[in-house]
């Protein structure tokens, strides 16, 4: 085994190790979690980001062996896999800061940070499989290591929304498998490879294949959170602001947007999903939901049950820009899977933050909130201004090359659906900010902890301010090498050439 | 060499400490029995690094050929049993030897009873003519009756009763269909039948009846009525063995019968007939499993479910092509493996629940994951795999079982793995549900002693890690079978 792939197996061991170390750790050994937790997710960040700088000078990161005839467990590291590993990995470090801030004196930590980690393991997993098994087998451990942290609190309102989640995650994994077999009878193992390969099929296969597509799609559709399939998104923001921030806005609905660049680009690839015709009721579907779900983000009065339908409505951005046949669309779908982690999580920190330190949850208790907290409530104006698409926020570059993509594969209507949707997201996003900067409080707050000297504990404001810069110069500087554009970029180029 | 020499060890060491448990004073019954667990280890380590050096063989006990002498079958899939027997009864046993500290009137039971068991189990595997399989079906199901009666009381005398009724006519309508098929063919030997069995009226009656005998030994959906009180009653140590192993040796013999015969003999409606029973058992057990308010209870009806999936062999077998039959004996002898190994670790970390919050009752398990989280983690490691969620042997299993089944165009059985899947999670998450709930606990949590977690844990390592090291496994298991070595 060469030093490249032991590289890559370290970037999946350091939060597979640490799961289970911190399993093992007793509950009261705090200190000892922490220091080791921050310490993997550091690791981590330093492997991903040499793998990074590999990928780009071509180098090759691949581990494979056989687990049944035919069947091989595939890690490689590709430009698409180590987009979203390093969005993972990043967004790992600051959570797991956050998370040590948020769940001071909180029972059941050794459980939330355990599973914590091997959440973020499958996550890793699924960004570096190799092909469909392995891609399938860390989707499935991904819904498993997420239930215990949706039910984390063990109240009843969290029990009810695990159960919704497993039903709807369970099942679509049952299509997802389904489908998976299936290709797999066609083709032998399917590897995941630029431009696809199944094209070389008899054409009578066809509506076989097209059949199997519209399976992995509503398979992979419920972690994407694809309308009817979100119905479990909402409901499981029950959980701790960290796991709503990085799983549910970030990990586990990427997995599915992610599921769907991978079966799109390197499973069926681009022009042969074009040829089937199935780009268009891809998008489509991912217009419903964008609009719909901006709607309903509209009538939210709960601003984590806002931001929840926010993340469904931004999520099938990314779907969209994949249905958009062209290097353009794909450019604005893939650099949104980046701009909208980072938009998101900031938001969701923030939305913990008030939570934890002003005890507010509804949206009409925020007035007055931004000269109480004000570095919060930069990060989330600054979040917000993304969301909507406001020039040079990082929304704003994937609105306009989504806008342009669609104009280049000749479906215009989806510069409407673009339009109205920031109509939406404008509407549901400024009376926040307004009643921020321009609400008056009546009442005295009421504090929920101490916590240190400035607005809120530093655990909780400085990963939040670091997110909100990252989301900020992902805009600002998307011209610049190594910024998601630019990765992005790479990316197409290597889908299309 | 070695390999052969320890061949008549595998049933002859079991069978002597059965017999020396039985005349030495209780108290030394344990040291004895786990002593002896080594020699028998070495034992079967030895058969299968034979196997892997030499390739599977015929052996003649005592150089005396068939019909006078008996024979035992040495390839892939009796050494696999072995070994499998070997891994899940010696983790059992080490169990049981803390588990029956404070119960010395069952613990000096338990010991002989456990060797004869282990004894009449592989001389099951290593039979290579019909009617040793039937001696050996006695003696193992006679031992596994005596041990659902262990804990005497009115309930499991009940259930210990229903199981010896079920196994006698089950064993009797076996021994019929044994008799007929040497009344007309003259041979006993699995090798001669193969050679002159044709299909006709006698050996269909025979079939039958055999088949007969072991669905009700196998507890197939619809003749598993006996199973969950016996299963679920019995001490936790006994309703693993039974769970993981014994009942999976009416299903081995059935296995063989079907292969031996081979297709010309066996026919296509009963080979369907029998993948329907099974899929009957993984929706009604599934159900039922799911509407238990007792612990074991659930896991008894779960193995009632996952008796199902085994049962779907037959139509893949039957009648598809070579490819497609290959990957339904893959599956199945992988569901198998993955089921022994996950439902032994399922019933005694179920058993540990139990022990820590001093009630069977699931309602009363609120709380237990922050207090007893390493046995509840166990229990849901072995739930992945019977729920067939990958990393793990039920789902490598369910993958090669799935895939036989497009390949032989028989979509209905996709639905019946995929449906029994979401089934077991229901029911396995229905446990989770009521851990992780906070609130007022039972006022009594006892902490087991950590060996009893410990064998749960490696049991149910044993299930996760089989799915992802399969090959070589999978490989060792076709020789000698004719689904071929490649």
């Amino acid at each position: 085994m060469d030093a490249n792939a032991l590289i890559l197996l370290g970037t999946l061991a350091t939060s597979l190790v640490s799961a289970g170390v911190i399993f093992l750790l007793a509950e009261s050994r705090h200190t000892v979690r922490s220091i080791f937790n921050l310490a993997a997710a550091l690791l981590k960040v330093i492997l991903v980001g040499w793998m990074i700088w590999g990928v780009y000078n071509a180098l090759e990161y691949e581990v494979r062996f056989t687990i049944i005839e035919g069947v091989d467990f595939i890690l490689r590291a590709d430009a698409l896999g180590m987009m979203f590993v390093g969005l993972s990995s990043v967004l790992w470090l600051f959570t797991t800061v956050y998370a040590i801030g948020y769940l001071e004196g909180a029972p059941n930590r050794s459980r939330f940070f355990g599973f914590f980690s091997l959440c973020v393991a499958s996550t890793v997993g699924i960004a570096l499989a190799g092909n469909l098994f392995t891609f399938l087998l860390f989707y499935e451990l991904l819904t498993l290591s997420t239930y215990p942290l949706v039910v984390h609190r063990g109240t009843r309102e969290s029990l009810r929304a695990g159960r919704i989640y497993l039903f709807y995650t369970l099942g679509g994994g049952a299509l997802l498998l389904l489908g998976v077999v299936a290709l797999h009878v066609l083709v032998g193992d399917t590897e995941f490879r630029p431009g696809g390969v199944l094209d070389h099929l008899d054409p009578t296969l066809y509506p076989l294949l097209v059949g199997i597509f519209a399976i992995m799609i509503i398979g992979l559709g419920v972690k994407a959170a694809l309308v009817p399939l979100h119905v479990w998104l909402p409901l499981a923001m029950v959980a701790p602001a960290p796991v709503s921030a990085l799983l549910h806005a970030v990990a586990v609905v990427k997995a599915g947007a992610f599921g769907i660049a991978r079966v799109v680009y390197d499973v069926y690839g681009i022009e042969f999903t074009f040829s089937l015709g199935l780009l268009t009721p891809l998008a489509i579907a991912a217009s419903i939901t964008i609009l719909y779900a901006s709607l309903r983000a509209l009538m939210q009065a709960d601003l984590k049950k806002r931001l929840a339908f926010s993340t469904v409505s931004q999520v099938s951005y990314i779907i969209l820009g994949i249905s958009l046949f062209g290097p353009v669309g794909t450019l604005g779908g893939l650099v949104h899977l980046l701009h909208q982690g980072l938009m998101k999580i900031t938001l969701f920190f923030c939305a913990g933050n008030y939570a934890e330190t002003l005890g507010i949850h509804k949206i009409h208790e925020l007035d007055g909130a931004g000269w109480r907290m004000p570095a919060t409530s930069v990060a989330f104006t600054l979040g917000a201004f993304g969301m909507i698409g406001v020039p040079p926020m990082a929304g704003f570059i994937s609105k306009w090359y989504l806008g342009i993509g669609a104009l280049e594969a000749g479906m215009n209507w989806v510069l409407a659906v673009l339009i109205i949707s920031s109509l939406l997201n404008a509407a549901y996003f400024l009376p926040i900010l307004y009643r921020l900067w321009f609400g008056t409080r009546e009442r005295p707050w009421c504090e929920e902890r101490a916590r240190g000297r400035y607005e809120t504990s530093m655990w909780l404001l400085l990963p939040t301010l670091a997110t909100a810069a990252f989301a900020l110069s992902a805009g600002l500087l998307a011209g610049m090498p190594f910024s998601p554009l630019y990765w992005a970029e790479l990316i197409v180029t290597r889908e299309y050439l | 060499m070695i390999g052969l020499w320890s061949i008549p060890l595998l049933f002859a060491l079991p069978l002597a400490l059965g017999i020396l448990t039985l005349l030495v004073a209780p108290a030394w019954r344990v040291r004895l029995s786990l002593l002896g667990l080594i020699p028998l280890i070495v034992a079967s380590v030895a058969v299968a690094a034979g196997l892997v050096l030499d390739g599977p063989q015929v052996y003649a006990l005592g150089d005396w050929d068939a019909p006078l002498g008996i024979n035992l079958m040495v390839d892939g899939l009796a050494v696999g049993m072995i070994l499998l027997t070997t891994l899940v009864a010696s983790l059992c046993a080490l169990y049981a030897a803390v588990y029956l500290r404070d119960l010395p009137a069952s613990s000096s039971f338990f010991w002989p009873l456990l060797w004869f068991l282990w004894a009449g189990m592989n001389g099951i595997w290593l039979a290579e003519d019909i009617f040793n399989l039937y001696v050996g079906l006695e003696v193992m199901g006679l031992a596994a009756v005596g041990m659902v009666a262990l804990r005497a009381t009115p309930p499991a005398l009940a259930a210990a009763m229903r199981y010896l009724l079920a196994a006698l006519l089950g064993s009797l309508a076996y021994l019929l269909g044994v008799a007929l098929l040497y009344a007309n063919y003259g041979t006993l030997s699995m090798a001669g039948l193969h050679e002159v069995a044709t299909p006709q009226v006698t050996t269909h009656v025979a079939l039958a009846l055999v088949i007969l005998g072991l669905l009700l030994k196998t507890a197939l959906f619809p003749l598993h009525a006996w199973l969950p009180p016996a299963h679920g009653g019995a001490l936790t140590p006994v309703s693993a063995l039974l769970s993981a192993l014994v009942i999976k040796a009416s299903f081995y013999i059935l296995l063989r019968f079907w292969i031996t015969l081979g297709p010309e003999v066996t026919p296509l409606f009963t080979a369907q007939l029998l993948g329907a029973l099974g899929a009957g058992a993984v929706f009604y057990g599934g159900w039922m499993a799911w509407r238990q308010e007792h612990l074991k209870q659930l896991v008894a009806y779960s193995t009632v479910a996952q008796i199902g999936y085994l049962f779907l062999f037959f139509p893949l077998v039957t009648g598809t092509s070579p490819e497609a039959a290959r990957l339904a004996w893959d599956g199945t002898l992988m569901m198998l493996i993955a089921h022994a190994l996950a439902k032994a670790a399922l019933f005694l970390s179920a058993g540990n629940l139990i022990l820590a919050i001093g009630s069977p009752q699931i309602s009363h398990m609120v709380g237990v994951s922050r207090f007893r989280p390493l046995s509840l983690f166990s229990f849901g490691l072995a739930g992945v795999s019977l729920m067939g969620l990958p990393p793990s042997g039920g789902f490598t299993a369910k993958w090669l079982l799935l895939h036989s089944a497009i390949l032989s165009g028989q979509w209905w059985w996709l639905v019946v793995l995929l449906i029994g899947g979401l089934l077991s999670a229901a029911y396995i998450f229905k446990v989770f549900r009521v851990s992780f709930r906070e609130g007022p606990q039972t006022d009594y949590l006892a902490t087991p002693p950590r060996v009893l977690d410990v064998t749960a844990m490696v049991l149910a390592l044993g299930a996760i890690l089989i799915g992802l090291t399969a090959y070589q496994p999978l490989h060792w298991l076709r020789l000698g079978s004719p689904f071929g070595a490649g």
